[in-house]
């Protein structure tokens, strides 16, 4: 059965590749194709995927489409499950799947608010998860773990105030990496490592 | 409505209202909002026309920060998810990272997991069914199961050291193993709690006020619920028999003898039979496991990835330097992605966890589970009258711990 999926989902146009990865079911597909494969998966018998159980953003910034988006399905009929992912930037709009399951809305704010992932015909693309007015896509990788703004109640004018962060110590981010592990050719050691299989420069 | 609320340029203002319409704020500081939900009603009168719940409120930044941390720093964050079901929040996470590093539990850790599993449930089951009552106006079930609660809070106090947040479930198995006599404490009350139960039921099922607050309220589809995302009691109200403990067994469940109960109208009520239910089959469970379990190794034996012993650290150097590593540096996990889903007590929890070959996940994305429930409150709620969208609230079990992560 499993085996099966695989060969159907491989054969379905806008597939970029299917493969099984630690017992699941990793899918690539190119976004313009995306909709119809959905409702394909969604609609056809041999598939059945009536569940769209997550959806997230994942951000890799040497890549040049620099975000992926991941859609996690679930059948609940034929009991087996399928991961899609989909690379798309800040600029390029993922069409949005919140017609196909209506779950969608949520998460795909969430992707919007998180990673700045644009969903086309997605009427409610507010924030979800980030303060009202926030500024900026926390998950970015290039988005500071201490943030930029912070927030406290001011008693003087009685309000609560923004202002930029300040730390009394500063963020120390340690490296643990064991250089005998991690470091594949230590400084002054390169001429030891040339040629030498699984190091790299 | 003339106020000037926070971000209440967010509110779609162009929409033309009727006379008698108007929006009230629901929360974020009201005790039926089972935490921080700040719910905007628009109201018709006493029906509710639309409703926007806002999020966020409880919003800590839990995936950035696990992206910064070892693998073992991460699991004490999940914990603080859904905060009434902590041990069943490790648990997909600990699972991920074992199936990205490839390595297998041993066979009493697994059984451990499975009875704190179900140890979890009844203890997430008795706060949502109590607080649910409480919020329709019942008060003697939070009294009674609060009690109830505080001995299973005990058992996590004792298993792991502390009664919330226990960081018990570890990549590898679980921290420490059982002190002596807890297995014998735990069958005890096994003994006694389905006579609770039945005092519960006495108190809930067939009341006459409470079958008028629930019943028929807040109703869903069996397609729907499907649409919307949904899982575990609330998809199981719905007549969708789907539990991931059967269909997709994970730890011991395969070898365990439990019904799931299963509803047919989808409503309020149906939903909280399915708690009951299942806190009964809970029982089985957790008796089953305590009659399965033998002495022997709670994690992996390879000192890769578990701890060493205090006095294993006395006598080997090789053991002490095991323990700095894992403490300082941590394990490695191999580069690749998994999404691992268990069933918690509210439905289908999943991690989706990105390895880059690091000792700190690329990306760990947490799937919360009351998240969907949350977004159908619009669905459920319309036409219905403000005091049932309370009920519908109370018997989606949303905590916002998990939702907003």
């Amino acid at each position: 059965m499993a085996d099966d999926l695989h060969e159907a989902v491989a054969a379905l146009p806008g597939v970029i590749s299917a493969a099984r990865e630690k017992g699941e079911l990793v899918v690539h597909v190119a976004s313009g194709l995306l909709l119809d494969l959905m409702t394909t998966l969604r609609d056809d018998p041999r598939f059945s995927f009536e569940q769209m159980m997550d959806l997230c953003g994942v951000d890799w910034p040497d890549r040049s489409p620099r975000f992926e988006v991941v859609y996690n399905l679930l059948s609940v009929s034929l009991n087996h499950r399928i991961r899609l992912h989909v690379a798309t930037d800040a600029a390029i709009p993922v069409p949005s799947i919140h017609r196909i399951w209506p779950v969608a809305t949520w998460w795909e704010r969430e992707a919007w608010d998180l990673y700045g992932i644009v969903f086309s015909d997605q009427p409610d693309l507010r924030r979800i998860l980030t303060d009202y007015g926030f500024e900026g896509h926390p998950l970015r990788k290039d988005f500071p773990l201490t943030g930029y703004v912070e927030v406290r109640y001011d008693e003087e004018r009685k309000q609560v105030v923004y202002e930029p962060v300040k730390l009394t110590q500063d963020f120390r981010n340690f490296d643990f990496l064991s250089p005998w592990e991690a470091m594949t050719s230590l400084p002054g050691d390169e001429k030891a490592h040339e040629g030498s299989r699984g190091m790299k420069p | 409505m003339g106020e000037a609320l926070p971000g209440r340029d967010l509110l779609p203002s162009t929409r033309s209202v009727a006379i008698d319409s108007h929006a009230i704020n629901f929360g974020p500081q009201h005790p039926a909002a089972h935490g921080v939900l700040r719910l905007i009603l628009e109201m018709d009168g006493e029906v509710v026309e639309r409703a926007d719940p806002h999020i966020g409120l409880l919003h800590r930044g839990t995936e950035k920060l696990i992206e910064y941390k070892t693998y073992m720093q991460a699991v004490p964050y999940f914990d603080r998810l859904d905060y009434v079901s902590p041990m069943c929040m490790e648990h997909p996470f600990a699972l991920a990272t074992e199936k990205l590093l490839g390595i297998e539990v041993p066979e009493r850790a697994k059984w451990i997991r499975t009875l704190f599993s179900e140890i979890t449930r009844v203890l997430n089951h008795l706060l949502n069914v109590t607080t649910y009552a409480l919020d329709v106006g019942a008060i003697t079930p939070a009294l009674w199961g609060f009690e109830e609660r505080e001995k299973l809070m005990e058992f996590y106090d004792q298993a792991s050291g502390a009664r919330l947040h226990s960081n018990y479930f570890r990549p590898g198995g679980v921290a420490k193993d059982l002190p002596a006599g807890l297995e014998e404490r735990i069958a005890e009350w096994a003994e006694t709690f389905p006579r609770f139960i039945d005092d519960l039921e006495g108190l809930l099922t067939n009341n006459r006020i409470w079958k008028q607050r629930t019943v028929d309220i807040g109703i869903i589809s069996a397609e729907d619920a499907l649409a919307w995302g949904f899982s575990g009691p609330p998809l199981r109200a719905s007549g969708v028999p789907w539990d991931l403990r059967r269909s997709q067994p994970y730890e011991m469940y395969e070898q365990l003898e439990f019904d799931i109960p299963v509803g047919r109208n989808g409503d309020c009520y149906d939903r909280y039979l399915m708690r009951m239910g299942e806190m009964r089959e809970s029982v089985k469970i957790i008796r089953q496991c305590l009659a399965r379990m033998k002495p022997g190794p709670i994690k992996v034996q390879d000192r890769k990835f578990s701890p060493p012993t205090r006095g294993e650290m006395k006598k080997s150097m090789e053991a002490l330097i095991h323990h700095f590593k894992l403490f300082t540096e941590g394990y490695h996990v191999p580069a690749g992605a998994t999404y691992t889903t268990v069933e918690s007590p509210k439905g289908e929890f999943g991690v989706y966890l990105v390895a880059d070959g690091t000792n700190r996940p690329y990306r760990c994305k947490i799937r919360p589970t009351g998240f969907a429930f949350l977004q159908a409150i619009e669905k459920l709620s319309k036409r219905h009258m403000l005091a049932d969208a309370v009920a519908i609230i109370g018997s989606l079990d949303v905590v916002f711990g998990e939702i907003d992560r």
